[in-house]
């Protein structure tokens, strides 16, 4: 069952910025699809409207191909986890995954039965007749995915499900969600604000900025051809670097890009170069890739790698991700000047400010 | 209600918007009004010779002095309570921790009833009060006494979270920087709690105010010398005078609103101190 | 007014506690100042009250008067304390959950009660039901009895009370968002089951924390019913002016007696207030 959003908008106040502006995309039926985008963007703001919580100011949303636009969120049967988890304190673990089935007036056997297989799904048998206060962050969550899975919902709506918790668990939690997607193989729509976790488990990635769908496509497509600055900065941690248009390239420095058949003589040019789209040489080479040198102005090993930050001849500085032996085997120092060869960088044109 | 928020998707806005504002409208808003429509009676003359009359302005006295002391009293005591129970151990603590709301639990005839005869010549504090020439009850005192009974829990009860809440880390800070421990107090505690002795002051002060039930027994109610305005209105509404009882209700109502505006300024004021302090 | 009374859980080292000397002087004074003004006079509500006996007590309030004041007392909290719990429920959902035009206006108007002398509380009243009152003429045409008897006290006491639930279930409500009643609205739950259900356990303690004051003040109120009475004795006098009318006939000992049963009163709110407390704490 997929979820189709078509021109949405959301404003919380007269005259003030949408929350959500003219937002379109489509989940497809049976993927995850990521809502990613930094704080602010309105991604929870969408995910409300989908679910009803909201309601819009303008445009549709389609589930399934009917639009419910106008259907109470009662009637919606979508099963939404919260960021906050949202649990009933006053009830119990059974009595949280049961409360929907009961509200559908469900023959009590058929209660009792559903929630031991939601149980047995989240893995927390044990632990039916403990009150949410006395769970881990963990298995809070875990219930919260129970008790809206309980209702054999069309689709189901995460909202930063794992934002609350420590990064192990969080990693955990990530593998055990693609585990249960591909066991129930319903449609998913994920609000995060973590690329990892976005390019990681999902199909599909709606990247959001402003109340807008900033580019939609695989994880793939946004990683490797991100179609704004916006997107090329938010993933994947760019370096920007300044040029303009000469003869019909990107001239940043001493290094020359492709740039869009579009661009004009002497238009301002950034390109957004990853960390780990870097290659550090001590020697000259012109093996097809661009060279150019920088300075080193600093250094820090983390964790299997060593983050290098280089300042280029044109006053940019940029982070470069390197495996800690090439770091080792290169031998520099900070204020040795060294060869960064550009993997790959992908080019824009015109005025791009942060 | 506004264009952009008509529809809500939590249940019940209709329902208790017009169950809410049909209760308050009917039990407050249109009784209130009657107070100021049955002033319109009343001629600006009749009016100002209603309030200015001598009677009138000597229960404005008794009532303002005598709750501006028990206020007052209270900031002193209730600050000193309120430290007491913050930051000592000791028997009996939880006991007085509950005892403490006994005034707001009491009903205030109770209260009159039980500190006039304890004041009273023969009461068990009177007799040695007057031994030593001091008359309590049937006084002006008496009215400040039975007012600071009533006020006592306000600002015990608005000192003490600010008072719980205050880092010791702060404390400690000012003890490394050489401050003695009064200095911590007057420096860095006082300034800290002060804007919630004010708000607990001004609950006492208007509590005060508007008091009744504590006060007309232990007064003994002689016009022009302990006479409250509450009681004021009172008499003049068993002698059917209902427009002269209107129009010192709203010179009442009219001060306590004065009174509540100038805390409201005074809080806000103290409270931009603080924080300009606290940014610079 | 009450305060907020929840405690937050005390540190232990203070570098303020200054010297046992200086300690154990405030200390003292501090106890001394609530034995005078609190401990004493509650003693002495019951000495009073006993000083003739036993048998004069159960006297004193059991005669009938003494009964039909109790009953009054009961029957005019009996209403005020439900409808100013259903009122408190709305107005508290209300004001919790939305942000609408006259939203500040209806707060200042709902703590209007707490703010008024309770002298004027009843005043209002008499100026609407009385003989002279604007809606006088058409009572006493059709022969109905506001003032000066049981429905002016009734309405006195629920102007009086209105306020308490209110503010003692709104914080509560606030502070604890409405997530939850979202997520039973996603899972098919109606407007009312998610009240019943989700909303109304959240907030019980608060709510009883209301009720019980509301209760205290509706059976104890003085001021607000005195204006409006009429002191029609056996008829339209509760308990505390029972107390005192026999007062001012200088029948103390019954009057104590009369004021020991609100005393015992008050002091069954403490208790409670106390264990609603530790209890909403322990949640």
């Amino acid at each position: 069952m997929s979820i189709i959003v078509e021109q949405l908008t959301r404003r919380f106040s007269p005259g003030g910025s949408p929350a959500v502006s003219d937002v379109s995309f489509h989940a497809p039926a049976g993927a995850i699809t990521s809502l990613l985008g930094p704080s602010g963007a309105g991604k929870s703001t969408l995910l409300r409207l989908i679910c009803g919580l909201e309601i819009p100011d303008v445009g549709r949303v389609l589930i399934d191909g009917v639009d419910c636009t106008s259907l109470p969120v009662q009637q919606r049967n979508v099963g939404v986890v919260f960021q906050s988890y949202a649990l009933f304190r006053h009830m119990t673990v059974r009595e949280n995954i049961a409360f929907g089935l009961n509200v559908r007036k469900l023959p009590r056997a058929e209660v009792e039965a559903r929630v031991d297989e939601m149980l047995r799904l989240v893995q927390l048998e044990a632990l039916g007749e403990r009150h949410p206060g006395q769970l881990s962050g963990g298995q809070r969550q875990r219930v919260a995915f129970a008790r809206a899975l309980a209702i054999r919902p069309r689709v189901l709506l995460l909202d930063e499900p794992f934002g609350a918790l420590d990064t192990r668990v969080r990693e955990e939690l990530r593998e055990w969600l693609h585990q249960l997607h591909t066991r129930t193989g319903l449609t998913t729509l994920l609000v995060t604000h973590d690329q990892q976790e976005a390019l990681e488990i999902s199909q599909h990635v709606v990247v959001m900025s402003d109340g807008r769908v900033a580019q939609a496509g695989s994880p793939e497509d946004i990683y490797d051809r991100p179609a704004s600055p916006f997107v090329a900065s938010f993933i994947g941690g760019a370096s920007v670097l300044r040029g303009r248009v000469l003869e019909g390239r990107a001239s940043l420095g001493s290094l020359a890009l492709t740039v869009p058949a579009a661009a004009r003589e002497g238009e301002a040019v950034h390109a957004f170069v990853r960390p780990h789209d870097i290659k550090l040489a001590r020697s000259v080479s012109t093996e097809g890739v661009t060279p150019f040198t920088g300075r080193v102005q600093r250094f820090k090993p983390v964790g299997g790698f060593v983050k290098v930050l280089l300042r280029m001849p044109s006053g940019d500085e940029v982070t470069v991700q390197v495996p800690r032996s090439e770091f080792d085997a290169l031998g520099v120092v900070e204020g040795d000047a060294v060869r960064a060869d550009v993997l790959t960088a992908s080019v824009f044109v015109g005025d791009y400010a942060i | 209600m506004g264009s952009l928020t008509r529809r809500h998707v939590l249940p019940g806005f209709k329902l208790s918007l017009g169950f809410t504002w049909a209760y308050v409208g009917l039990l407050v808003l249109i009784p209130l009004s009657s107070l100021f429509l049955k002033t319109f009676s009343l001629t600006w003359l009749q009016f100002w010779e209603t309030v200015t009359a001598p009677r009138a302005l000597a229960a404005y006295r008794l009532s303002f002095g005598a709750s501006l002391s028990a206020a007052l009293a209270n900031v002193v005591f209730g600050l000193l309570v309120a430290w007491v129970l913050v930051r000592y151990r000791f028997p009996g603590r939880s006991l007085v921790e509950s005892l403490v709301d006994l005034p707001f639990a009491l009903p205030t005839a109770v209260a009159g009833l039980t500190l006039t005869t304890l004041f009273s010549a023969k009461g068990w504090y009177g007799q040695y009060l007057e031994a030593w020439g001091f008359k309590v009850a049937y006084t002006s005192v008496g009215v400040a006494v039975a007012l600071t009974f009533i006020g006592l829990p306000f600002v015990v009860r608005t000192v003490q979270p600010v008072l719980e809440d205050i880092d010791v880390d702060v404390e400690e800070a000012a003890a490394t920087l050489g401050a003695t421990p009064w200095q911590t107090f007057a420096r860095v505690l006082f300034p800290a709690i002060f804007p919630a002795l004010l708000s607990g002051f001004t609950l006492a002060f208007a509590r005060a105010l508007g008091e009744y039930g504590s006060v007309v027994f232990i007064s003994g109610n002689m016009p022009l010398r302990t006479e409250i305005v509450p009681l004021l209105i009172v008499t003049k509404l068993e002698q059917y005078d209902y427009a002269g009882a209107t129009a010192i209700a709203v010179v009442m109502l009219m001060a306590s609103f004065l009174l509540l505006l100038v805390v409201n300024v005074l809080q806000r004021w103290s409270h931009r101190r603080l924080e300009a302090r606290a940014g610079a | 007014m009450f305060a907020p009374t929840i405690h937050l859980p005390r540190r232990k080292t203070r570098t303020l506690e200054g010297s046992p000397w200086v300690r154990w002087t405030l200390i003292t004074v501090a106890l001394g100042f609530l034995a005078v003004f609190l401990v004493v006079p509650l003693v002495a509500v019951f000495t009073f009250a006993f000083q003739k006996g036993w048998e004069a007590y159960l006297a004193a309030i059991t005669e009938p008067e003494a009964r039909s004041a109790i009953v009054l007392t009961l029957t005019a909290a009996a209403i005020a304390v439900p409808l100013n719990l259903v009122f408190g429920l709305a107005a508290a959902w209300l004001l919790a959950r939305f942000r609408f035009r006259g939203r500040a206006l209806l707060l200042t108007l709902i703590d209007l009660p707490f703010s008024v002398s309770p002298v004027i509380a009843g005043l209002i009243f008499v100026l609407l039901f009385g003989r002279q009152g604007w809606l006088g003429p058409f009572l006493s045409e059709h022969d109905l009895h506001v003032i000066f008897a049981v429905p002016g006290i009734v309405l006195a006491t629920v102007f009086i009370t209105l306020p308490f639930v209110v503010r003692e279930v709104l914080p509560v409500m606030q502070t604890q968002g409405s997530d939850e009643e979202e997520a039973a609205l996603t899972l098919g739950a109606s407007g009312w089951r998610t009240f019943l259900r989700v909303t109304l356990p959240k907030v019980k303690w608060g709510v009883l924390y209301g009720v019980i004051l509301c209760n205290a003040r509706a059976m104890g109120e003085f001021g607000a019913v005195s204006v409006v009475s009429g002191h029609v004795r056996g008829v339209t006098t509760t308990l505390p002016l029972h107390a005192e009318i026999l007062y001012n006939e200088y029948d103390f000992a019954g009057a104590f007696a009369v004021a020991s049963l609100l005393t015992l009163l008050a002091l069954v709110t403490l208790v409670l207030k106390k264990y609603v407390e530790w209890r909403s704490e322990a949640s």
